[in-house]
């Protein structure tokens, strides 16, 4: 690819001075799309960023502020924080584990298992969190085994009903499908990157006497950590952002199951604009930082490989 | 386990990493998803059919479906404008339109869903000049957008977005000059190059995008329920209906529902990888 780029660039600058090469557009061409494409971009890009952080604002800085004063509203930041914290080190470690076998190993059925962890995407939020509800909901498996007269584990069973433990339109169920949704992130990244770079290294080190893990945390985690940050920033940006599943599962209890999504639903729902505007425009703000951050690691990589193409 | 036999590796940590994959992949993915194809199986198939073909559940598959469809096409004629632009031409702001092309992934869909909404309802930014009740109506009529079938295409439109551009982009960006060149040395005018020479070679990653965009945009719900209305029969998405369903503790019904929308993606999906597969070829050829 990076050569590629290159032979582009060349290309483009011999292009560029005098006479018009055929293979340009006419100047009227360029700015005619140009134009097209940078009106689509405004509507539909920019306008709805922009939106959110004016309605935010439209009774000033000191209602915007007012929001964040309400406990609801920091319980809905904190609730946000904590299933993030717990979504995304837990398909981190997945991610990482899937791609290691996937990448450093062969065995049939590779392509199947690869398709398998993609699933996730391609199945509505909606749905996802209505599996949950069937397996862990009070009609469901879960619940079942709470009503059953002869479980397996009767301890347990007994333990659970004392503890009054809810899954399903409490904390363990919004977090079960945060995971669910954002499943296939980290692996999908690191999966390509450690096939492209091989087994080499790791053999080397194995043979040099290195143990499997010092070989992981020394030779490995160097050269993928920069596709893992990648991975981990969209896993957190979708894991805090979630919205569908985990209305599904939340049940909307106020300042005990609500998510900043949710909190932002039942404000604006409630008519709140400028309460519900100013917890999405944090969101936004989010948004904006995870894009800032890819577009940095997608420099760097590109520098990087520029650099080895330069080497070689 | 007869279906992933394992070859020799020297490499340590095979057993331990697939083993951790494959038991997290089935706690968290297979066995919930298997819990709606078990539920469905509990009902009888007459049970099934008149679930998944009332008539209010038809007039959500129609709504999401055309709705679907309309926002992944207009995402494929602004989408490759949109990689074209980005790949070709050099203009001030270039970074910043490329990485705010992925806003639509990294906006949560709720607030996508609100901030569409103040815009294009009748008092928005928009809304006042085409909404029937907008203060400046440009024209005579007016188009109703938030709260109609548009609302949910623009909405549509607004997700389908990066897919097109993301898929489209990097072909784009290997095609070889060489073959331009060669086109336009032999006498082919740039619009014949670019309809005969340069669209043949985007059409199987414009097709995936489109794909890419079509699927996504039927599952879709956070950003379409603020905008739609959410009237039955008209503006009632499919997903939307499922958790209608499941608030009226319908569980059977939602779970028939989802189950025909899970074959669709699932469906989806597979036709995605065909052509991506076939894309892949057709360009090491």
């Amino acid at each position: 690819m990076a050569s590629a780029t290159a032979s582009l660039s060349t290309h483009r600058e011999r292009g560029t001075g005098h006479a018009r090469r055929a293979t340009q557009d006419a100047p009227w061409v360029k700015w005619t799309l140009l134009t097209i494409a940078l009106l689509f971009v405004g509507f539909f890009l920019v306008m709805p960023l922009a939106a959110v952080f004016t309605e935010a604002f439209r009774r000033g800085a000191g209602a915007y502020f007012a929001a964040f004063s309400d406990a609801d509203a920091l319980a809905a930041i904190k609730l946000t924080l904590i299933t993030a914290a717990i979504a995304v080190p837990a398909n981190l470690v997945f991610g990482v584990a899937a791609s290691w076998a996937i990448a450093k190993f062969n065995f049939r059925g590779k392509s199947l298992l690869i398709t398998l962890i993609d699933l996730p995407f391609a199945v509505s939020p909606v749905i996802s969190g209505l599996i949950y509800v069937l397996v862990f909901g009070a009609q469901g498996w879960y619940g079942q085994y709470l009503n059953a007269d002869e479980p397996w584990f009767p301890w347990l069973q007994q333990w659970l009903i004392e503890q009054d433990f809810r899954i399903i339109f409490a904390v363990p169920g919004i977090v079960l499908a945060t995971i669910f949704v954002t499943f296939p992130f980290v692996a999908r990244e690191l999966i390509p990157l450690m096939q492209s770079q091989g087994t080499d290294e790791e053999m080397a080190a194995i043979t040099l006497g290195a143990s499997g893990w010092q070989t992981f945390w020394r030779v490995t985690l160097p050269n993928i950590k920069w596709g893992l940050f990648y991975g981990v920033i969209l896993c957190n940006a979708r894991a805090m952002g979630e919205f569908g599943a985990v209305s599904v599962v939340s049940g909307h209890i106020r300042g005990e199951t609500n998510t900043m999504p949710l909190h932002v639903e039942i404000l604006y729902n409630e008519y709140n604009f400028v309460a519900a505007f100013a917890v999405a425009s944090l969101l936004a703000l989010l948004a904006l930082v995870t894009l800032a951050l890819k577009s940095l690691v997608e420099w760097r990589h590109t520098q990087s490989l520029r650099s080895e193409n330069s080497e070689s | 386990m007869p279906l992933l036999r394992k070859e020799r590796s020297a490499l340590p940590g095979l057993n331990l990493s697939l083993g951790f994959t494959l038991f997290y992949l089935g706690l968290i993915v297979l066995v919930p998803l298997s819990a709606a194809f078990l539920k469905t199986s509990g009902m009888t198939w007459n049970d099934f059919i008149s679930a998944v073909t009332s008539q209010r559940v038809l007039a959500s598959y129609r709504i999401t479906f055309l709705a679907s469809f309309a926002a992944a096409s207009v995402n494929c004629v602004f989408g490759l404008l949109t990689a074209w632009v980005l790949v070709r031409y050099t203009f001030p702001g270039r970074r910043l339109v490329d990485a705010l092309v992925d806003l639509p992934f990294a906006l949560p869909t709720a607030v996508a869903g609100i901030a569409l909404t103040a815009i294009y309802a009748k008092n928005g930014w928009v809304g006042q000049f085409v909404d029937p009740d907008g203060a400046h109506r440009l024209l005579p009529q007016g188009i109703k957008i938030a709260f109609s079938e548009i609302g949910i295409f623009v909405a549509l439109t607004f997700i389908g977005l990066p897919f097109v551009v993301r898929t489209v982009q990097p072909v784009l960006e290997e095609l070889e000059p060489e073959l331009e060149e060669a086109s336009a040395s032999l006498g082919a005018n740039r619009w014949q190059t670019i309809t005969r020479v340069i669209l043949p070679q985007l059409f199987p990653a414009l097709l995936t995008g489109f794909a890419l965009s079509f699927a996504r945009a039927l599952g879709e719900y956070g950003s379409v329920v603020f905008i739609s209305g959410n009237m039955p029969m008209k503006t009632e998405i499919t997903p939307l209906l499922i958790i209608t369903q499941l608030e009226q503790y319908q569980y059977a019904h939602a779970t028939a529902i989802a189950v025909v929308m899970l074959i669709a993606s699932f469906t989806l999906l597979l036709l995605i990888n065909l052509l991506q597969k076939w894309s892949r070829r057709y360009h090491r050829v």
